[in-house]
């Protein structure tokens, strides 16, 4: 519950631009809590005279949760080997195990994957869950969600990261409903509170305009998702060894959820959520044909093609590439921005890019304010000579 | 077929901005709007309507005030609209959300489909619907693209993955959650938007929904905001100057010399 | 200003307002550019209840009147006057219906424009007969149960896209005007073809041909009244959709004056926003003061007129002739504004200066209706006499 200390209170107001549901009012010089306030606790830390009051309601016993141990992570593979953005969860899920001193493991889901065991113990897996069937060579959300959540049933891990792909997204809050805990979804900071040992979830909240720490006190697991290219990978060392354990779980028959067909539509060489380097296009390009510029320059680079909305409502391209708020979101190495604006919604996309470059012809673009480097021209003429530059030096 | 369309109130886009002296946030207005993702969602229950008959049902959780923007679903062929608001549904993370949620469709009778958009913009978790499905104990398909069929107590349709797309069926009731590219929303018509006018919204509480309480709004929720803050951009952009040419040579320095661009 | 619109009026105008936003305004410089026929936009119209504001409910309208008609036009103008004309000349073509049409003919051709499935388009002008209507040379001679049209029709807003033609030909040509009968003219009827589209400096979204009849036989139950009251047609559709034309130039104005407005906040020189300097904003007051005051007259010109009103010459042409010379000092004031940018086709208001200029000019040029006006003027002075 969010109250407020009447002594204290200034009726300066400041808290109420900071209310995000609008659920503050000043009447009579004294701010006052209307019954829509969510007790988000965003108020909080703006109070200068520290009028705000946050109870947090607390459960009566806290439950015993020493028999949750270990932190987890999902493996997921596709084609039976398993995705990159394992081995980053893996990197990150090393130094929460490091800190609550707890083993690292990985759970493998797939058929005739035993394979895969070693590169995960090579990026910092201790132990492996595996469960081969040949119902689970590919990803379905009924059998995955199922055996995991026996698998958590069983050995109640006290942490478990999922990827935020396509399938992690759908599985994690899956089981997290089943399991009737609390899940992060797109965490971009994990790290461990050093009093209560609960997990800090760090994520981006209003298209990333605010973070917020999130914790799970009373449930356990406690999941999160991260996004591909959040977090680093260990230096692989191959000479790590780890144990693989076969958990004894009852693999679904009679799946009501069948899938009929896999088409892939996606032929880029580097897929954009997995791409070191995006080279995206905007509305000043001015044309489709255009885009021919952002394709070489993604292509002479080795990285994906991305897009605004404004192209993809054009027609220019497919939705498939499209960037931002109503796309994809990423989060590469090296962002390349040509003829991009810049719009909110556009920048909650990619913002947490290493490195964004920017190029447009209006130097008061709001896409220059985060960007690394800027270059005020024409996309025309700067793409091509930036095909030359690098076709010649790389 | 009965459908439900689950419906969330966000804050219009692009209105929240970061005050960068006061580093809080700055709201021009206090409008708020249907998430752009449920619009999807709604446009495309009415279309299964409209092909075999029926019902849709827009269902939300919220504070009032919402009864308004989601009596505007009837001007786009919803209809009838469900309103969950009590203030023990206040403060509900996603877990609390779908049980309420759970609830209030278990209320409603009888149902064949459930649509959510795929997030919503102000969260962007997409947990809800899946979530919800589980809840519901019905199975799910998130990230629906087209939906190729539905018969004989069957939904068969195209969910969108990270290369391409799956062919999927289920039996119903089942719950997909559908993105932007499934189909575009129609313009609410003006003698819909006269008909929203005069509709009723049926409002229920946690206890006509039968909700415990403990399980719901704040106290419902496995997770809590322990802190908000401001991310900082320190960034200044390092402009680079002079003609095309000499930009295009001065970033490539730039990019070789710290490695971000390597030799494929 | 708040001009107290009914509910129904709001609705109307803010859902023309979100398909002027949403969907013309981002295809508006392609479709100026290629000269593209605005199909999709009347689908939305369509789907939006808004083809039929000005029809009688009883043949699927919203039983709106003239106002009704302009709020949508000026909404939609302030997007793209060229976009917005495809919907205003099905009204210019309708209103001859609607006002001489018996019930057969209304039955037959209003449902289908009121849902947008079907555009019209008014056919009066010819190559000698621009502000002298009287050089009407197209003739309809009787012969047996149909009419046969000879002749050309020149500048045909909607000329070749509407589906539903209203033309004015010669029936007697000893009369003069009074020899002139009003025709509907199905698309397709054979002897009825379309001639060149006219290559123009603004509303290139619109389409604008001649039509061409060439023994084009149309049954004589398309006769609209009667034998002879072609002009009398012609006059009282043009009284009732000059307002139109005076919505889409306080439309035009709107839009240029918005851009311009944005535009001198965010442009800097000298360190701080144009918009601080008296020079730029005595322009902005002056632009803001001509449209507030031709909205008024507008808006007050289309009540007076749906609240049934005789004779409303005078008023009509003045709305016109206001509203279109506002439009274009104020689009021109604007690209001065600008400055160069303004003059670039990257920004809109270029463009909306050329959409400007037709509406001094067509549907009776602002000459012409300063003669309606100073006639009507003498004319009530010498009736209190």
């Amino acid at each position: 519950m969010i109250s407020i200390i009447l002594d204290k209170c200034i009726g300066c107001g400041i808290c109420i631009r900071n209310c995000p549901f609008n659920a503050i009012k000043v009447e009579n010089r004294k701010a006052v809590i209307l019954d829509n306030c969510t007790s988000c606790g965003a108020c909080v830390s703006s109070c200068k005279p520290g009028a705000i009051d946050f109870q947090k309601d607390e459960a009566e016993d806290p439950e015993d949760f020493s028999n949750y141990s270990g932190v987890w992570v999902f493996a997921e593979q596709k084609d039976n080997s398993v995705l990159q953005v394992v081995l980053e969860l893996l990197g990150g899920g090393r130094k929460l195990a490091d800190t609550l001193s707890v083993p690292l493991s990985a759970v493998l889901l797939g058929s005739k994957i035993e394979d895969q065991a070693n590169t995960l113990f090579a990026y910092g897996a201790d132990r492996v869950y595996l469960v081969e069937d040949e119902s689970l060579e590919n990803y379905n959300d009924e059998s995955y969600a199922d055996i995991f959540t026996q698998l958590v049933n069983k050995y109640k891990p006290e942490i478990v990261l999922v990827g935020a792909t396509a399938y992690g997204r759908s599985l994690a809050p899956r089981v997290a409903s089943r399991l009737n805990t609390g899940l992060t979804a797109d965490c971009t900071e994990l790290g461990i509170d050093p009093e209560t040992k609960n997990l800090l979830q760090t994520r981006p909240a209003f298209g990333g305009n605010l973070m917020a720490t999130i914790i799970c006190p009373d449930r356990r697991p406690q999941m999160a998702t991260v996004r591909p290219k959040v977090m680093k990978p260990m230096e692989p060392d191959y000479s790590r060894k780890g144990e693989i354990i076969r958990p004894d779980v009852l693999i679904p028959d009679n799946l009501l959820i069948k899938v009929i067909e896999r088409v892939h539509t996606v032929y880029e060489k580097v897929s954009l959520t997995e791409a070191d380097i995006i080279v995206s296009g905007g509305r000043g390009l001015g044309d489709a044909k255009n885009f021919e510029l952002v394709r070489e320059l993604a292509e002479v680079l080795g990285g994906a093609v991305g897009a605004s909305r404004a192209t993809v409502d054009a027609g220019w391209i497919d939705y498939s590439h499209q960037i931002g708020q109503t796309g994809r979101t990423v989060g590469p190495r090296v962002y390349f921005a040509c003829g991009i604006s810049g719009a909110v919604q556009h920048l909650a996309g990619m913002s947490s890019s290493d490195i964004i470059i920017a190029i447009n012809k209006d130097a008061d673009a709001p896409i220059f304010k985060i960007a690394t480097f800027g270059i005020v021209g024409d996309v025309l003429e700067v793409l091509p000579e930036l095909i030359k530059e690098f076709r010649a030096r790389l | 077929m009965n459908i439900i369309v689950c419906v969330k109130q966000v804050p219009g886009t692009g209105e929240v901005r970061i005050n960068k002296e006061t580093n809080t946030i700055v709201r021009e207005s206090a409008d708020a709007i249907i998430n752009p993702f449920d619009e999807y969602a709604i446009e495309e229950g009415v279309r299964i309507k409209e092909k075999t008959g029926g019902k849709v049902t827009a269902l939300s959780m919220g504070i009032p005030k919402v009864a308004d923007l989601i009596r505007e679903t009837i001007a786009v062929g919803v209809d009838e609209a469900v309103l969950l608001t009590d203030r023990a549904f206040a403060g509900a993370d996603t877990l609390a959300t779908s049980y309420a949620l759970a609830m209030g469709i278990r209320k409603l009778g009888e149902f064949d489909l459930v649509i959510c958009g795929k997030q919503a913009i102000d969260g962007d978790t997409a947990q809800v619907g899946p979530s919800l499905a589980e809840k519901l104990g019905i199975p799910h398909t998130a990230y629906v693209r087209k939906i190729e069929e539905i018969r004989d107590g069957y939904i068969r349709c195209q969910r969108l993955t990270d290369d391409g797309y799956e062919v999927i069926e289920m039996p119903l009731p089942a719950l997909i959650t559908v993105v932007k590219e499934i189909n575009e929303p129609r313009l609410p018509s003006i003698k819909g938007k006269l008909k929203a006018k005069k509709a009723e919204v049926r409002v229920l509480s946690a206890g006509d929904i039968g909700a415990d309480p403990t399980l719901c709004g704040l106290k419902g929720s496995a997770t809590q905001v322990v802190k908000t803050f401001t991310p900082v951009h320190e960034v200044k952009a390092e402009m680079i100057e002079g003609t095309a040419k000499e930009q295009a040579k001065a970033l490539a320095d730039k990019l070789l010399s710290m490695q971000f661009v390597k030799r494929i | 200003m708040n001009y107290f619109l009914t509910e129904e009026q709001e609705m109307i105008k803010e859902l023309a307002a979100r398909i002027a936003d949403e969907k013309i305004a981002p295809i508006a410089a392609e479709y100026d550019r290629e000269g593209k026929f605005p199909h999709e936009i009347i689908g939305y119209l369509a789907q939006a209840d808004l083809c039929g504001v000005y029809i009688e409910e009883k043949y699927g309208g919203l039983g709106g009147g003239v106002f009704e008609m302009a709020l949508v036009v000026e909404e939609l103008s302030r997007a793209c006057g060229g976009i917005a004309l495809a919907f205003a000349g099905t009204g210019l073509g309708t209103y001859p219906i609607i006002l001489f049409g018996n019930e057969e003919q209304k039955q037959k051709y209003l449902p289908d424009i009121a849902s947008g499935k079907k555009l019209a388009a008014f056919a009066l002008t010819e190559a000698d007969a621009g502000s002298d209507a009287a050089g009407i040379r197209t003739t309809a001679v009787l012969d047996g149960d149909h009419y046969v049209l000879n002749g050309t029709k020149q500048w045909i807003t909607n000329g070749g896209e509407a589906d539903v033609y209203t033309v004015i030909a010669c029936t007697d040509k000893e009369k003069g005007a009074r020899g002139f009968s009003a025709f509907i003219v199905e698309k397709d009827t054979p002897g009825f073809t379309f001639g060149k589209k006219e290559d123009k400096m603004g509303i290139r979204a619109s389409s604008t041909r001649e039509l061409i009849f060439n023994d084009c036989r149309i049954p004589k139950e398309n006769l609209l009244g009667k034998e002879g009251m072609g002009f009398i047609v012609a006059m009282k559709t043009l009284d009732r959709t000059r307002p139109g034309v005076a919505a889409q130039a306080l439309g035009i104005a709107t839009g240029a004056f918005n851009a311009a407005l944005r535009y001198s906040r965010e442009r800097h020189q000298f360190g701080q926003p144009i918009s601080s300097f008296q020079a730029i904003q005595h322009m902005l007051a002056d632009m803001a003061i001509q449209i507030e005051a031709a909205r008024a007259l507008v808006y007050q010109t289309c009540r007076y007129i749906d609240s049934g009103a005789k004779n409303f010459s005078k008023e009509s042409a003045m709305a016109k002739v206001m509203a279109s010379d506002t439009a274009m000092k104020v689009t021109i004031d604007a690209i001065q504004i600008m400055g160069g940018y303004g003059y670039m086709k990257e920004y809109p208001v270029e463009k909306m200066m050329r959409d400007a200029k037709i509406t001094q000019i067509y549907e009776g040029t602002n000459q012409i209706q300063r003669n309606v006006i100073a006639l009507e003027l003498i004319k009530e002075l010498s009736s209190k006499k």
